[in-house]
């Protein structure tokens, strides 16, 4: 057992993990934080995807002592109570979410992508969310949103 | 205001974007036990011993189960939750752990002494259908429909039909196995309380469908059986079938904690149920001015091992092999061949998908060799209101020809006037 | 070589189980304020039946959206829903949603009507409220009504509804034939392809579609289910395959780095459109469009690579490797 001292979505949180443990074991086991999911534990589908020191990161393949000393962002550290995050708001508003089981991981890795890019054209959307499956909405909508989202945070509507 | 015709979000919406929605494996309550499952290496095989001593004995194990702890050993007709003896297929399950972690669950498992008599496993269709093929399956590797071993729907006389035709077209046509791939696999938290009754989370995309399958496994009155769900992460036919649902519950019960088992994608790939191969085999008689006057077609479903869902995609198969289109004379067989695989159940589409398939592959190669239009060739044989389908009965809603003229239109394909003024409750000419 | 093609599929797809038999069920509960609790053993797995439902209830009970709670996640607190499957729920669900309005509408109509003093039969709903015909000043709101019902009655008004479809009726024994649709949707795409010669790679360049709902109960959540079928229908087409090496059971895919479904690189250009052909006994004429739409995208794929490279698909997934050989021997002839 290692101390792993984090930050996750402004708190800050000391747990003791094993040296194999990944960090969405200590996100989902430890901190019962669940908007990142299980869906492969192998780094295929991205359902995990959350924010590690400003870079997406695939938390199932992450090892959790990766994360030491550092800030994750998952999903539920983006709205604010009765305010939406626009990426949220976009992604309920056009339909990018179905089942919603890789909601997490989609908007994630969008926002990792919008904040690195606030302006992009639908082939670096497409590359961006690459690494992450949906079986549901055949992706349209998700693209369609993360555009609206971009969109409404330039200023623009 | 009314709602219906509008683009109101989802309901559910705000939960999914927020991350809040609570699938099963978002539950986390206190004490809950961590199940694993032993699967067989083999395809085809016969235990002959199966010792669980010493996974029972390491320190952290709360309970394993094999077949004799189950109070009734099938579900979706005839698949055991456990086999008492005979292996149907790779990655069957044979025995569970519930622990206090994953980690000692599947040391555990590693724990369990299995001895096999490895039998030759049948996965072709061909040969499992063959007469003294060794029996899969107790009465045999073909599945009954009473009396018969296929399942038939036919119209008028189809070698009449045969005899009226100008040529005939028969070819072979193969649809693959698939695996639905929902992003959230099988999982199942089961949760005991101090009356005897439980509470079952599951993944079942129809909770009714199960809950008397589940209570028929563990001899519970539905009274006894809370079955809670309906946030699913996906399903696509994958989550009709129990899966984990009788495994947790059963441990629930003999160890009085809860315990939850989340497959892993290996499992949701290698062992949940899939849309079993079809082969289809269609034999056309058209006449030269574009009608198709009669049809032939045999289909065989790959069903795996047991029974699940395979009765009604091999039916319902046969209900729409002819597609959106009205043929005289129709003689349709098919057939369900079990073999060593895991079972084949109900994807999106249904036995309905490989069909769809082939006829259109196989429209397409009539159309071409009449020189015709493919949308003339359709629209003329497509389906009028009044006239029945095959299986006798008259739709309420025929649009077929409205729909291949909207595709057109919206396409940018110019169709001849005579085909955009047909019109599906106008008699055919 | 890169060699283009069209290629069209038409389908149907029943909705509901062939052979009937089942049933779905589904109760309300007037909340004393006018809101509503609605009771449906339908299981939500993306599709948006807790919208549709709640869309359904909220029009024909004249309650807002947002003042409905739906409860579908429990066999406890719910009645009987068949499954999700067989494209069935917005069909079997709708109609148990209405009926269950329905009956809850006439509870309400019949202590409108006392307080009133009109009979039942002079009332409709408007607007959300309770209406007495040609006197469109007498009017109660559906929260005035439940309030007193409930707290000065103490009476419940609880409606309840289902539907059932008869098992198939056997039309002719003797040829198999049985009475098994409940209506029928269609649908139909075209393709249009890039096939690369040398490498045998097919590129989907557009997909135009036409799926026929009988009636849209939302557009948002049909044209979705048309998206994801179809993209589902290009991965069958192109990429999936959970036995590669059929009949064998060997070198089963075991990650989702084998199992290969579409990802956001592999949408082409789609366009689709929604037809409304109604059904007869469907909620405001609606069908189900759930599984269909995965339908049309491999035979108009096969057909259009047909169209640029003369080679027929009579088995899929299409993958380069059968492409090259197809083409080979192709040559020889």
């Amino acid at each position: 057992m290692q101390e792993l001292n984090l930050k996750v979505n402004g708190a800050t949180y000391s747990v003791s993990v094993k040296a194999d443990m990944t960090l969405l074991e200590v996100l989902r086991d430890k901190l019962h934080i669940t908007s990142p999911k299980v869906g492969c534990n192998t780094g295929d589908c991205g359902a995990c995807s959350v924010i590690l020191d400003g870079q997406l990161v695939k938390s199932c393949i992450t090892n959790a002592l990766m994360a030491d000393g550092k800030e994750v962002v998952t999903l539920e550290g983006l709205s604010k109570p009765g305010k939406l995050h626009p990426i949220q708001e976009a992604f309920h508003q056009y339909g990018a979410s179905q089942c919603g089981f890789c909601t997490p991981g989609m908007i994630m890795a969008s926002k990792a992508l919008l904040d690195q890019n606030p302006n992009p054209t639908d082939e670096e959307i497409r590359e961006a969310l690459s690494g992450n499956l949906c079986r549901c909405t055949g992706y349209v909508n998700i693209i369609k949103a993360v555009k609206e989202a971009a969109k409404k945070m330039n200023g623009g509507e | 205001m009314t709602l219906v015709g509008e683009r109101v979000p989802k309901y559910d919406g705000l939960g999914h974007v927020t991350g809040t929605t609570m699938y099963v494996d978002d539950h986390y309550i206190p004490g809950t036990l961590i199940c694993k499952g032993l699967r067989s290496p083999v395809s085809r095989g016969k235990i002959k011993r199966l010792d669980t001593s010493l996974a029972e004995k390491l320190p952290g194990v709360a309970a394993v189960i094999t077949a004799k702890d189950v109070p009734f050993n099938a579900y979706a007709g005839d698949w055991p939750v456990f086999p008492e003896e005979d292996i149907c297929f790779k990655g069957q399950l044979l025995a569970a752990v519930a622990a206090v972690d994953e980690d000692t669950a599947l040391e555990a498992i590693s724990l369990i002494k299995i001895e096999i008599e490895e039998e030759t496993p049948i996965f072709d269709v061909r040969e499992a259908m063959k007469p003294g093929a060794p029996k899969i399956r107790p009465d045999g590797n073909l599945l009954k429909f009473g009396e018969r071993d296929y399942y038939f729907t036919n119209q008028g006389d189809v070698e009449a039909g045969f005899k009226e035709a100008d040529f005939v077209l028969e070819e072979e046509y193969f649809y693959p196995v698939a695996e639905h791939t929902p992003m959230e696999p099988q999982v199942s938290l089961a949760v005991p309380h101090p009356n005897g009754s439980l509470t079952v989370y599951t993944t079942s995309q129809c909770l009714y469908f199960h809950i008397g399958q589940l209570c028929a496994v563990l001899k519970l009155p539905f009274s006894k059986l809370n079955y809670v769900g309906a946030t699913v992460g996906g399903g696509f036919g994958g989550k009709n079938d129990l899966h984990a649902d009788p495994v947790t519950a059963l441990l629930a019960l003999k160890t009085g904690k809860p315990v939850k088992w989340r497959w892993t994608r290996e499992e949701e790939l290698n062992c949940s149920t899939v849309r079993g191969a079809w082969l289809m085999r269609i034999k056309d008689g058209v006449k030269n001015n574009g009608r198709i006057v009669a049809r032939e077609m045999e289909s065989t479903l790959d069903g795996g091992a047991y029974l699940s869902f395979n009765p009604y995609a091999t039916t319902k198969h046969a209900y729409y092999a002819v597609g959106p289109y009205y043929i005289p004379n129709v003689r349709v067989i098919t057939r369900c061949v079990f073999t060593n695989k895991v079972p084949s159940s109900s994807m999106r589409g249904f036995g309905v998908t490989p069909c769809s398939y082939a006829v259109e592959v196989h429209m397409e190669k009539i159309a071409r060799k009449l020189g015709m239009d493919p949308f003339e060739f359709r629209m003329i044989n497509a389906l009028r209101k009044g006239e029945p389908t095959h299986t006798g009965s008259i739709p309420d809603s025929v649009a077929a020809i409205e729909v291949m003229q909207k595709l057109a239109e919206s396409a940018g394909i110019k169709l001849p006037d005579k085909l955009m003024s047909m019109k599906s409750d106008e008699r055919r000419l | 070589m890169k060699k283009r093609g069209k290629g069209v599929a038409l389908i149907y797809y029943p909705t509901g189980m062939a052979g009937g038999g089942d049933t779905t069920q589904a109760f309300v509960k007037i909340k004393p304020d006018g809101g509503a609790d609605l009771f449906l053993g339908s299981c939500e797995i993306g599709q948006g039946i807790k919208t549709v439902a709640c869309q359904i209830l909220s029009d024909e009970l004249g309650i807002p959206y947002d003042q409905i709670v739906l409860h579908n996640s429990s066999t406890d607190d719910t009645g009987i829903c068949t499954g999700t499957f067989a494209s069935r729920v917005t069909y079997f669900a709708g109609n148990a949603v209405r009926a269950a309005a329905a009956d809850a509408r006439q509870q309400l109509f019949e202590y409108a009507a006392l307080e009133l003093g009109v009979t039942p039969s002079e009332l409709s709903l408007q607007d959300n409220k309770i209406v007495v015909a040609n006197e469109p000043n007498k009017s109660m709101t559906i929260a005035e009504i439940a309030g007193k019902v409930n707290w000065t009655m103490g009476k419940l008004i609880l409606g309840k509804g289902n539907f059932w479809k008869e098992p198939g009726r056997i039309i002719d024994a003797e040829n198999g034939q049985i009475d098994v649709i409940t209506t029928l949707a269609y649908g139909a795409t075209l393709a249009e392809v890039e096939v690369d010669t040398e490498t045998g790679q097919v590129e989907v360049l557009k997909l135009t579609n036409v799926f026929d709902t009988g009636k849209t109960i939302n557009p948002l959540l049909a044209e979705g289910q048309i998206d994801g079928g179809v993209v589902m229908g290009i991965g069958s087409t192109l990429m999936e395959n959970a036995n590669p090496y059929y009949p064998t059971d060997n070198l089963k895919p075991k990650t989702l780095g084998d199992y290969i479904i579409p990802t956001t690189m592999d949408v082409p250009p789609m366009q689709s459109f929604i037809v409304e052909y109604p059904s007869a006994n469907g909620p405001y004429g609606a069908k189900g469009i759930g599984e269909m739409t995965a339908n049309t995208a491999s035979p108009a794929i096969a057909n259009a690579i047909y169209d640029a490279i003369g080679v027929w698909i009579n088995d899929i997934p299409v993958t380069p490797e059968k492409i090259l050989k197809a083409l080979e021997s192709q040559n020889m002839a």
